[in-house]
């Protein structure tokens, strides 16, 4: 029964890894550089390296909208941090196309404009990793969670297949095909385990509230406002009076703010009916000095400055929701934890490739290049080593586009899909081998050259003037380019070294898989 | 043979993917009268992945595909009954 138990995980470890495998991947790898979202937002926004958060930022920001948009029904404005020097403010104005809303990039030091290339940055890989691209967001997230949740169980049954793990932890044959690829995702999983299961765990309850809504259909008579604004303290509006009050000022909420959280800083501010006496200042609390991403929220009255409400996290199921949550945005614990959180990422994506590889390999040993095999082969390609190829196309593109041109954003994210695209199809028109090595040294060559073409394009965020100084927030974007160009190249100088002895080798695979 | 090999596994997936979430989704139910309005919500919808993860593995476990219905049908009615009992009181 025990060996049945084995095998029958076997089996279900191998084919549903194989059903999402690629998809996987490319969340996996996304969501990995989403750990340096506002970093990569930056690199992508030159013009703005030079920003700085400023000490009176409420303050400045607040007296700005009253002359920007002193009569929009509200104003939310995402304060600047230490990692995103910018504010961004938003607001509602009818006469704005195509949806209604304004929004503005501004100097947190004196209120002004800051204009910048246009660009989603880090805001593509981070969107693309749990809502892909051009679907109706809601079949987006749903695909997702399913990959999530087959992701779940393909580590379950992964750990009961593979039982040894400790004994995995240690264990690399290198140079021995099949048997070295089962050591390498072996190692890759186990290596970082608690991380595998934390991020898919708390991966699929992000999206929970769409994919499981059932208990607030039962609590909440299926108000899904009502659950909304108890979990995450967001009102419905009120209508303005029209009696004209003049905004209180802001200083003393702020001080107020912070008094209340312990020198905590405001991560957001909503203003509703600016102007109006129905006028009220919501203060939500940055999330990146705790775990929990459960918000502190303050809402003043906006005439008379009254505390009118505050929400701390209330129970332990919710306090458990903001951990898990903050586990997986990672925004705490500054940048070598997450830096650490990268590196279990990148194991994670390993781990996902290494795994759709071996299904390769290993069917190929014992039923032959079969149309599923090379299918299952041709995919591989240019959904492994495809993907950063055309993630450095992306970042190149934001250089080398012309800052003026229409559409840019949309064309930015364009030549990524098409690199993509072309690097999908690639692998038809060659050999197996062929097709990784040119495909892991186009991307080695890709990425290689961001750091270049940045030196080109614009000095001002060049290695050569971010590293004297101290700007690690940039220079890292380069310098993780470079490491990759080094990773990707490894992986070619591999691939080519086991095409140029590949009769030696045969013997060994063979008694590797008699074992 | 091959056939009833296929329509095995066809009727597992199923069972894994559909009723394993049908038992995951009862469960959240249930869960989600043990706490007040908003915590009870939370425990029953952070809990249901769990239950999906074990009701999949059971599913690919069971000796044969029925005993995986079976079982999955037994856990529903667990979970059934007690969200209707916990309403109840």
């Amino acid at each position: 029964m025990k060996a049945g138990f084995r095998q029958s995980m076997a089996w279900l470890h191998t084919w549903s890894g194989l059903v999402v495998g690629w998809l996987l991947f490319a969340i996996f790898l996304t969501g990995t550089v989403s750990y340096f979202r506002p970093e990569i937002s930056l690199w992508m926004r030159p013009e703005l390296q030079q920003a700085a958060p400023g000490t009176r930022a409420t303050e400045v920001v607040i007296a700005e909208m009253q002359r920007r948009a002193p009569a929009a029904p509200s104003w939310i404005i995402l304060m600047p941090s230490e990692r995103n020097p910018v504010a961004s403010a938003f607001w509602r104005d009818p006469t704005a196309t195509p949806r209604g809303f304004r929004q503005a990039q501004l100097d947190p030091r004196t209120g002004g404009d800051l204009a910048a290339r246009a660009t989603a940055g880090g805001d593509f890989f981070y969107a693309f990793h749990f809502q892909l691209f051009g679907l109706p967001i809601p079949i987006a997230r749903w695909i997702v969670s399913f990959c999530a949740m087959v992701m779940l169980v393909s580590i379950v049954s992964g750990i009961v297949t593979h039982r040894r793990i400790f004994a995995d932890f240690f264990t690399f044959r290198p140079r021995k095909g099949q048997r070295s690829w089962l050591d390498g995702h072996a190692a890759l999983a186990t290596l970082a385990l608690p991380y595998h299961l934390m991020i898919t765990y708390t991966g699929l309850v992000t999206l929970i509230a769409l994919t499981m809504p059932w208990p607030i259909l039962t609590n909440f008579e299926g108000n899904r406002a009502a659950y909304t604004a108890a979990v995450f303290g967001i009102d419905e509006a009120v209508p303005r009076a029209g009696v004209a009050t003049p905004l209180t000022p802001v200083t003393p909420l702020v001080a107020e703010a912070k008094a209340r959280w312990h020198g905590g800083e405001i991560g957001r501010v909503l203003v509703t009916n600016p102007g109006d006496s129905t006028a009220t200042i919501t203060f939500q609390q940055q999330d990146s000095d705790r775990v929990s991403v459960s918000r502190r929220t303050i809402i003043f009255n906006g005439t008379t400055g009254a505390v009118i409400a505050t929400r701390e996290p209330d129970g332990p199921a919710d306090a458990t929701r903001g951990v898990m949550y903050g586990l997986h945005v990672g925004r705490f614990g500054g940048g070598v934890m997450r830096a650490l959180f990268f590196l279990s990422a990148l194991m994670g994506s390993a781990m996902v490739a290494t795994g759709t590889i071996l299904w390769a390999v290993k069917r190929r040993q014992k039923s032959g290049a079969g149309a599923g095999t090379r299918l299952v082969e041709i995919l591989n390609v240019g959904a492994i080593a495809g993907l950063p190829a055309a993630m450095a196309i992306y970042l190149l593109a934001n250089r080398l586009l012309p800052v003026e041109m229409a559409g840019r954003i949309t064309w930015e994210v364009y030549c990524f899909f098409i690199a993509w695209a072309v690097l999908l199809l690639h692998p038809l028109f060659r050999s197996h081998r062929r097709a990784w090595q040119e495909q892991l040294w186009l991307g080695a060559v890709l990425q290689v050259a961001v750091p270049v073409v940045n030196v080109v394009a614009t000095p001002g965020s060049a290695l050569a003037a971010t590293l004297p100084a101290w700007r690690w927030d940039i220079a890292g974007i380069d310098l993780a380019c470079l490491a990759f160009a080094v990773l990707l190249g490894g992986c070619a100088c591999m691939v080519g070294r086991e095409a140029a002895a590949p009769r030696q080798r045969r013997g060994a695979v063979q008694s590797a898989a008699a074992e | 043979m091959e056939a009833r090999r296929i329509g095995g596994i066809v009727s597992r997936c199923v069972a894994a993917i559909l009723g394993g979430y049908a038992v995951a989704a009862l469960s959240s139910i249930a869960l989600a009268r043990l706490g007040s309005r908003v915590e009870g919500a939370l425990i029953g919808m952070m809990a249901s992945y769990a239950i999906y993860t074990a009701a999949v593995i059971w599913v690919f476990a069971a000796s044969s595909a029925l005993r995986a219905w079976v079982g999955l049908a037994i856990a529903a009615g667990v979970f059934g009954g007690a969200f209707w009992l916990l309403g109840v009181a």
